[in-house]
């Protein structure tokens, strides 16, 4: 349960990480907190032959008022998240969701953006960041993109970034005020969820289910029930078009009755 | 790769492979065995230390994350003098042990949680807060009224 050797940099900037990426090309990944990829390597499911350290980018780690949305840096802890007065009344599902992840002792270490970047579509921040309406800026050697959370989950632990790309900053829009919910269902403290489901609801409602698909996902038929008014009814149809895994904690038929329950659960507390 | 950490206090410089755990580095090059390894995983929470002041679990940190910061292990908690950290009293009174594996992680976990509230916690919170230590001599209700025991004082 040793990882395999590799190299080991540090990197002291955010163009650097980049320019290391770029040097070292699918060899190299990116370390932040280590509490996606360490075990990985642990299990030799992944053996990066040079691992950049971005844990130390302490200028990449701040939750800020920008406006209409709020800016939260890649490096930012899950701590820093579930305890930032900014995040609980402007954007309170993400900060929520973030005390929901691991354990305290996890949430002193992981962030925002490694947790993103893990592209696990068992982990409860992506369906936060995709039920907010979030964006990601993403940096590369020719210079930043923004891409919107949909966009980025492309598969089971596969996102939108290049090789030599990294996240350094997350956008939520502004939703203080309106309701919201996280559901999530797991059998003993600190599981992961078997199914978890995220609303948000407002305007342009939006649902996110944790654990029902191959990437973290959007609920398209949920959420446009939601905003035809069907209220609590739009959660009969959160297991229809979703492919969920199968493993020992649940066959598919039951995800999709988790999620109906959970997504009726969410949008009853949302709506308060 | 040259590390360079404080560990309980003392600053300790040492040659690690990239790879290496910062619980192997802890036990095996420092010789602090007081950290334990249980599944190996970060899901037990015994091999629980301090970084830089919060609760970490070093079987999920490289050795070389740990460089430049400060590490308390369970053999640091006590003063000098040997007296030992009101949150170690407190399991010793309220026998929040029985084989004692989990016992140091506990103890840091718990020192860990109360510090960060230092408005105090409720029986709710203790078990929350505790929710990354593994128990398997289902100890926890002792161990719950050891961390209330300091916790609600704090």
């Amino acid at each position: 349960m040793i990882p395999a050797a590799f190299d080991y940099v540090v990197a002291d900037s955010a163009d650097a990480a980049v320019a290391a990426l770029a040097e070292h090309g699918d060899e190299a990944k990116l370390l932040a907190g280590g509490h996606s990829l360490i075990p990985l390597m642990r299990f030799r499911l992944a053996a990066p032959a040079m691992v950049v350290d971005i844990g130390r980018l302490d200028d990449m780690s701040y939750i800020n008022d920008a406006g209409d949305h709020i800016a939260i840096g890649a490096m930012t802890k899950h701590r820093a998240l579930e305890t930032s007065d900014l995040l609980a009344a402007e954007a309170p599902l993400l900060g929520h969701v973030a005390g929901e992840v691991g354990d305290p002792s996890v949430r002193h270490r992981g962030t925002l953006g490694g947790s993103l970047a893990h592209g696990d579509p068992a982990s409860d921040l992506p369906a936060a960041l995709l039920a907010s309406g979030g964006s990601l800026a993403i940096k590369g050697p020719n210079g930043e993109r923004v891409l919107e959370a949909p966009d980025f989950f492309t598969g089971f632990l596969e996102t939108a970034l290049a090789e030599d790309e990294m996240v350094t900053e997350i956008r939520v829009p502004k939703a203080g005020g309106v309701g919201w919910s996280y559901q999530k269902f797991n059998r003993r403290a600190q599981d992961w969820a078997i199914v978890g489901a995220a609303v948000m609801l407002g305007p342009n409602p939006k649902v996110a289910l944790v654990n029902m698909g191959s990437a973290p996902m959007r609920h398209n038929g949920v959420e446009s029930g939601l905003a035809g008014g069907a209220g609590l009814d739009a959660a009969s149809v959160a297991g229809d078009d979703v492919d969920p895994p199968e493993d020992l904690n649940a066959d598919a038929e039951y995800r999709k009755h988790l999620a109906r329950v959970l997504v009726a659960r969410g949008i009853a507390e949302a709506l308060g | 790769m040259e590390v360079s950490m404080s560990v309980n206090g003392d600053t300790q410089t040492s040659d690690v492979e990239p790879r290496t755990l910062l619980v192997h580095h802890i036990r095996d090059t420092l010789g602090l065995t007081g950290t334990n390894i249980g599944c190996d995983t970060s899901s037990c929470g015994a091999c629980t230390i301090h970084v830089n002041g919060e609760s970490v679990k070093s079987c999920t940190m490289l050795a070389v994350q740990a460089d430049g910061t400060e590490i308390t292990t369970i053999e640091g908690l006590a003063g000098d003098d040997g007296e030992l950290h009101p949150m170690q009293a407190a399991f010793m009174e309220c026998h929040g042990l029985q084989c004692g594996y989990c016992t140091p992680g506990m103890v840091m976990a718990a020192s860990s949680l109360v510090a960060e509230n230092p408005e105090g916690l409720d029986e709710t919170a203790v078990r929350q807060g505790l929710e990354g230590n593994l128990c398997r001599c289902t100890g926890y209700h002792n161990i719950v009224k050891a961390v209330l025991a300091v916790g609600d004082t704090a």
